[in-house]
């Protein structure tokens, strides 16, 4: 049976949040029984963004990920739920607006921190997928619909489609044995880190960017990727684990004359000195 | 015969109306307004009608029942046959009405009301918006952020969605670059200002009844000094107009022409009928009122300094972008976006239209170059390099980088040699044979904070590859560094690279991608700025085709005292002020001074205040807090949809609605007037009806209709109404427009809206500058400059003097070649607030900037407490108020000990403002980064400080123009300081503005 599933592409979220405000649009002041009561006015949305800036300097690139409900299929808020909320056959999960009034445990049981709590109303809420509007014959949710990049589409497949698109596109879940419906691109762009700097040679007297020269990564030895510096002068190693040690950059500056640089790459990214060959 | 005709017209009416009445309640309502007697005949008595209404039915009778309260006479009954057609000819129509052949006799709002009730029989049985599935109605509208559905059940806005297209609308175009076709999605995108609608539609602080301040006594105590302080009771709407209009007669009796300014922000809501150029002038024109003379804030640089290089005068000195997002596409090789945040200021009004073309790019492999002090969402969205640089330093960075390609070859020799003027002395200039000083990478490098070597590797690649320079908001202009102490400057500046590099040629031009789609330049729809309903001819684009193509009744404004917008605090406080004039006629008309008062009239004694609010987008704010408390001003109006910060200054306060509680009609990022073909923006031209969704909230009515109330109340009413209502102005738009000649009225009404065919690929626009490469006559759609500019033939060449880039401008050499502050030659001259003010920079030594903000539309759906205020990159709650955003460094942050998310008080000498810090890598060391347009005034008393909690950054940005003989803002060469915040807070203290938020709900 074919079933809902999002993709978020974190490199091309550029923060418009227009789903932020799409999901406030649909909920707040409305009331669609047997799906969602009224969402609040004010305070965090059902689908909130959080931004991550990566390096200093001039080097530097920020993640943007919008925060949703994952709709999961182990999901903990249904287990914990006992009816409250409801994993439908196309794979949405849906609190009920009146079953689960005053469960305020099941905002602290999602480890996606995707449910809002409702002050006013005592309710639980998620993003719902927009599946009301499925229902009347939408064929995308309204942060789908919204999105001016293209960051965020919704798939309705089987699950062996998905995994197949999983496979073609490279893409990635948060907390995999939950089994969360929602998946993402180009994660690394939050959960990476990345290596990067300057390259700069004296030439009658003044300095000026050392392009097309070759970089190595190496560790313990062993050479990780290689790269060239761009007309600035800048390369960048991206795709490295947080705090995972000690790396060395070998430049090469001149055929066989290979300098080296050490640097310890702990949480953050590490933008380096100009470095002068 | 023709007598025979007219009776049976006569005759019929009434059935007519009765048959509306009875289908249509609204209709019924509006019929039940009066009891009356009617009569419509010829004036010589000859053919005469009488109509009884009462309780909403007519009787119709050949005899006076009585005397008529209301008569619509003909002189001739020709004139009554050409009038009473279902479909007039509105030229004949119109010369009737101003030359005495039609004549409405009787109470002003009787003759208002009787001339819209024919029109109202007939609209009202025109089914309006679509039916959907599941019973609510799908409505159309226009919003500054792009058009959008609106989908209504029991008088109630559900959802705001974008507009998709269905299979009838027409096709989109396709672009070919480079191997790969690229055809736009098949929907509208809008702006997050747009998709907030909903939330300041229904917004806690809108304004719904008629409020004076309860110490204002129009018959005695006024009490100004208590403007912002004092609150405010409800009061009817019949006791606000007898206040506003009494006052307007009072003060023309005791003071004379002149006494009453409107102020107004540049941008409050969409729609031709309604706009401030449209409604607000015919208002005006009316009355007589000193006009503010707006200075070009979008704008500044380009008009007081590009324009003398390169012409563009009716562009306010920016450049069109026609053809140009081919060409981008399947030439340019780099773009550097220099002051430019697409991502962020939309082009205006265009939603992310732009975002799916600069995506295109990116996949094409185009690489991009990000010159700007913040790493902004576009530099975020598509990568390429960051170069952060100091704000108000840009033109040495720019003179630089021209000097890398004087030494070094690398710019178009050629071109130089055909295309421009005075190049030998800009580039001895450049090469320190003028002062002494060569203007080396190394020179600018303590100057902008650039290292040397990365404006030598960007001066290289820009000289060795196709490149398009994306300046400002629409690529060929504006931005945020035209708007420092060195807006001009900079302004030039790009203006002389392009003439270095070959504008015009394949790949070289000036755009950003955000304009210049290939669409249908010809089809015609009016602009917001062609002038609407206005009738006058001369502050808007009017004149040009609106006038002839829908024909209304001309209004001149009998007031020839202005008042130079940013100076209106001085004019008020010190009863004078000077100030030059933005009109883009020609090059010349910016050197003439004017000064107020002028000789004649009245200094001014009253605002009448429409719009939203524009504390936060005038410079040094608070200004205008002393300016409202003069004891010369005897009385302030303030016409609004919301409690902002500006409102709880006036004494009356009349309650507007939005543009969904009220018909209009307009097209999707049609700006006219200087902003020709502003449409080409976005993807597909959409025409659409404003439809009005809901019912007016509260007790507010449409700005239409408060105009219309207040002159009735002075005899004004017919005059200003020409017997219509908003739906029937939209109904003369559209009849004047194209689109009637696509679809019908109807099928318009309830659809809401019209996609215009994209251009046939062989009548596509060619590339802007191409003929002027190619030394071509100019062979694209704009029809500007006058044909009197062209000091050679018609069309040869450019607006200036020589008909070419001239980098020695000679219109400055001619009218104003010894000002030190903008000299002929653009030599670089520090911000006159920055880093070389040494004593200040020691005292402030960070750098605000304080730019458009993305999220809403300046000060429109800011605030309100609607749904951008938990954005967390707009605003940030903390204790339960929303703080404004400050970004800053983390080495700035860290020497200050702040954190993120701390409370910070950002200040100079002009004030202090409570703001959220954002700590963030994404700015330039030594920057402040800040939006200019808080809809909030908030200023509270905390630990014995005064501190505005709203966050109106322009509280302390300088109010000094950027250069002597210019009326220009600067608001981005301004110094600060910024510490952590410890103290008291607002939820701590109760506040003045707390007692005015009661009283707006009532």
């Amino acid at each position: 049976m074919d079933k809902w599933n999002l993709i978020v592409d974190v490199a091309q979220c550029h923060n418009c949040n227009n789903c932020v405000l799409a999901a406030k649009d649909e909920y707040v002041g409305n009331e669609f029984p047997g799906y969602s009561a009224s969402h609040p006015k004010q305070g965090r949305g059902v689908i909130a963004i959080d931004s991550t800036y990566r390096g200093s300097s001039a080097m530097v690139d920020v993640a943007h990920r919008p925060k949703l409900c994952q709709h999961c299929d182990n999901a903990p808020c249904v287990a914990k739920g006992q009816g409250a909320v409801s994993k439908r056959p196309d794979g949405i999960v849906i609190f009920d607006p009146v079953k689960a009034k005053g469960r305020k445990d099941l905002v602290e049981v999602c480890p996606h921190g995707a449910v809002i709590w409702n002050e006013e109303l005592e309710l639980p809420q998620n993003w719902i997928f927009d599946a009301h509007l499925l229902d009347q014959g939408w064929n995308m949710p309204r942060c789908e619909q919204v999105c001016p990049t293209g960051a965020i589409s919704s798939v309705k497949v089987s699950d062996e489609k998905m995994q197949a698109l999983v496979q073609e596109l490279g893409l990635e879940v948060e907390r995999a044995e939950l089994k969360p419906r929602v998946y993402f691109k180009n994660l690394y762009r939050e959960t990476q880190v990345f290596i990067g700097g300057s390259l700069q040679l004296e030439r009658d007297g003044l300095l000026d960017c050392a392009a097309q020269v070759e970089v190595a990564l190496v560790k313990e030895g062993q050479e990780l990727a290689r790269t060239t510096s761009d007309l600035f002068g800048d390369f960048r190693f991206d795709g490295l684990e947080p705090n995972s040690g000690v790396y060395c950059l070998e430049i090469s500056a001149a055929p066989g004359d290979a300098k080296t640089v050490q640097c310890d790459l702990k949480a953050e990214s590490i933008v380096l000195e100009p470095f002068t060959l | 015969m023709k007598e025979l005709v007219l009776k049976t017209i006569l005759f019929a009416l009434g059935p007519v109306v009765n048959r509306s009445a009875k289908k249509s309640e609204e209709f019924r309502t509006f019929l039940s307004r009066h009891n009356c007697i009617a009569q419509i005949g010829l004036k010589d008595g000859s053919i005469s009608r009488f109509y009884a209404i009462r309780d909403g039915k007519i009787t119709a009778s050949s005899k006076a029942p009585g005397k008529p309260d209301v008569s619509l006479l003909f002189k001739d009954v020709e004139t009554a046959l050409e009038l009473m057609n279902a479909n007039p000819d509105m030229g004949e129509v119109v010369h009737a009405a101003k030359n005495f052949k039609v004549m409405f006799i009787g109470p002003d709002p009787l003759c208002v009301w009787f001339g819209q009730l024919l029109n109202a029989s007939q609209q009202c049985l025109i089914e309006k918006g679509t039916l959907m599935p599941d019973g609510s109605r799908r409505f159309t509208t226009l919003t500054n952020g792009g058009p959008l559905f609106v989908h209504v059940k029991d008088d109630k806005i559900l959802r705001v969605t974008p507009i998709e297209f269905d299979a009838k609308d027409a096709d989109s175009w396709s672009i070919d670059a480079r191997g790969k076709r690229f055809t736009p999605k098949r929907k509208a995108t809008v702006a997050p200002h747009a998709m907030s609608m909903k939330s300041v539609v229904y917004s806690d602080k809108r304004v719904l009844y008629p409020m004076k301040r309860v110490d204002f006594d129009p018959n005695g105590e006024r009490n100004p000094q208590n403007r912002g302080i004092s609150g405010y009771e409800r009061i009817s709407w019949d006791e606000a107009l007898d206040i506003v209009s009494s006052e307007i007669k009072r003060q023309k009796q005791k003071y004379g022409p002149g006494s009453m300014t409107i102020a107004h922000g540049s941008h409050h809501q969409w729609g031709n009928v309604g706009y401030y150029l449209s409604s607000l002038l015919r208002f005006g024109n009316l009355i007589g009122f000193t006009r503010l003379s707006l200075n070009p804030d979008s704008w500044e640089g380009w008009y007081w300094g590009a324009q003398h290089h390169w012409g563009h005068s009716q562009r306010v000195g920016i450049a069109g972008n026609y053809g140009t997002v081919e060409d981008c596409l399947q030439e340019a090789e780099m773009m550097v976006f220099w002051s430019c945040d697409a991502e962020s200021t939309n082009g205006g009004y265009m939603g992310f239209e732009g975002t799916q073309r600069r995506l295109w790019a990116k996949e094409l492999g185009i690489e991009f170059v990000h010159i700007d002090p913040h790493y902004n969402p576009t530099a975020q969205l598509l990568g390429g390099r960051w170069i952060p640089i100091k704000p108000t330093t840009d033109p040495a960075l720019a003179q630089a980088i021209m000097y890398v390609w004087v030494t070094e070859g690398l710019y178009d020799q050629e071109y130089v040699a055909q295309r421009t003027t005075g190049f030998e002395e800009w580039r001895d200039y450049l090469l320190g044979k003028e002062d002494g000083t060569p203007k080396t990478p190394e020179w600018q490098e303590p100057e902008t904070g650039v290292p040397a070597r990365v404006v030598r590797a960007l001066a290289r690649q820009w000289g060795g590859k196709k490149t398009y320079l994306a300046a400002g908001a629409n690529g060929s202009g504006f931005g945020g560094a035209g708007r420092g102490a060195t807006g001009a400057q900079w302004a030039r500046c790009m203006v002389m690279m392009m003439a270095m590099q070959g504008l015009g040629k394949p790949g070289v031009n000036m755009g950003n991608l955000q304009a210049g789609t290939p669409l249908d330049h010809e089809f015609y729809f009016p602009g917001y700025a062609d002038g609407g309903i206005s009738g006058e001819l001369v502050f808007n684009g009017n004149a040009v085709n609106n006038y002839q193509k829908m024909p209304h009744v001309i209004t001149m404004n009998p007031v020839r005292q202005m008042i130079p917008k940013q100076q209106l605090p001085e004019a008020i406080i010190n009863g004078k002020a000077e100030g030059y004039l933005w009109d883009g006629v020609a090059t010349e008309l910016q050197f003439a001074p004017f000064q107020y008062p002028m000789p004649g009239y009245s200094p001014i004694h009253m605002i009448y205040k429409y719009g939203g609010s524009y504390f936060s987008t005038l410079t040094e704010s608070s200004r205008m807090v002393e300016a409202y408390r003069h004891d010369s001003i005897d009385c302030v109006v303030n016409q609004s949809i919301w409690m902002e910060g500006e409102a709880q200054f006036a004494d009356i306060i009349l309650p507007a609605c939005t543009a969904f509680e009220r018909y209009d009609i307009g097209e999707w990022a049609a700006g006219g007037g200087y902003l020709p073909h502003g449409f080409n923006g976005t993807n597909h031209r959409i025409v659409a009806l404003q439809h009005k969704c809901i019912e007016p909230r509260g007790e507010s009515k449409s700005d239409y209709e408060i105009f219309s109330l207040i002159l009735q109340r002075l005899g004004l009413g017919a005059i200003f109404n020409e017997g219509c209502s908003e739906l029937d102005w939209c109904k003369r738009v559209f009849n004047s427009s194209d689109v009637s000649k696509r679809i019908s009225w109807k099928e318009f009404c309830k659809k809401g809206y019209y996609v215009v065919p994209a251009e046939k690929p062989a009548l596509r626009s060619p590339v802007n500058f191409r003929w002027f490469a190619e030394g071509r006559m100019k062979d694209i759609q704009e029809a500007m400059p006058l044909p009197s500019q062209w000091a050679e033939d018609f069309g040869k060449g450019l607006q200036t003097p020589s008909g070419k880039l001239e980098f020695m401008p000679e219109t400055l050499k001619r009218s104003d070649p010894n000002n030190p502050e903008r000299p002929v030659l653009n030599r670089y001259i520090p911000a006159w607030e920055g880093p070389h003010s040494k004593e200040l920079f020691g005292k402030y030594p960070l750098q605000m900037i304080a730019t458009h903000s993305r999220y809403s539309f300046h000060t429109h759906v800011d605030g309100k407490n609607g749904f951008t205020q938990d954005i967390t990159d707009h605003r940030v709650c903390i204790g339960g108020h929303y703080y404004w955003l400050v970004r800053l460094n983390a080495r700035d942050a860290e020497a200050r000990g702040i954190a993120h998310g701390d409370l910070v008080k950002v200040f100079n000498d002009r004030g202090a403002i409570l703001c959220a810090a954002h700590v963030t890598s994404g700015v330039a060391n030594g920057v402040v980064k800040s939006f200019e347009a808080s809809a909030e005034y908030d200023l509270r008393e905390l630990d014995g400080e005064q501190l505005e909690v709203g966050g109106c950054m322009n509280i302390l940005t300088p109010s000094r123009s950027q250069q002597r003989g210019t009326s220009s803002m600067s608001p981005n060469s301004c110094l600060v300081e910024v510490m952590r915040w410890d103290g008291s807070r607002p939820g701590d203290a109760t506040s003045k503005t707390d007692g005015v938020q009661e009283a707006a709900h009532g």
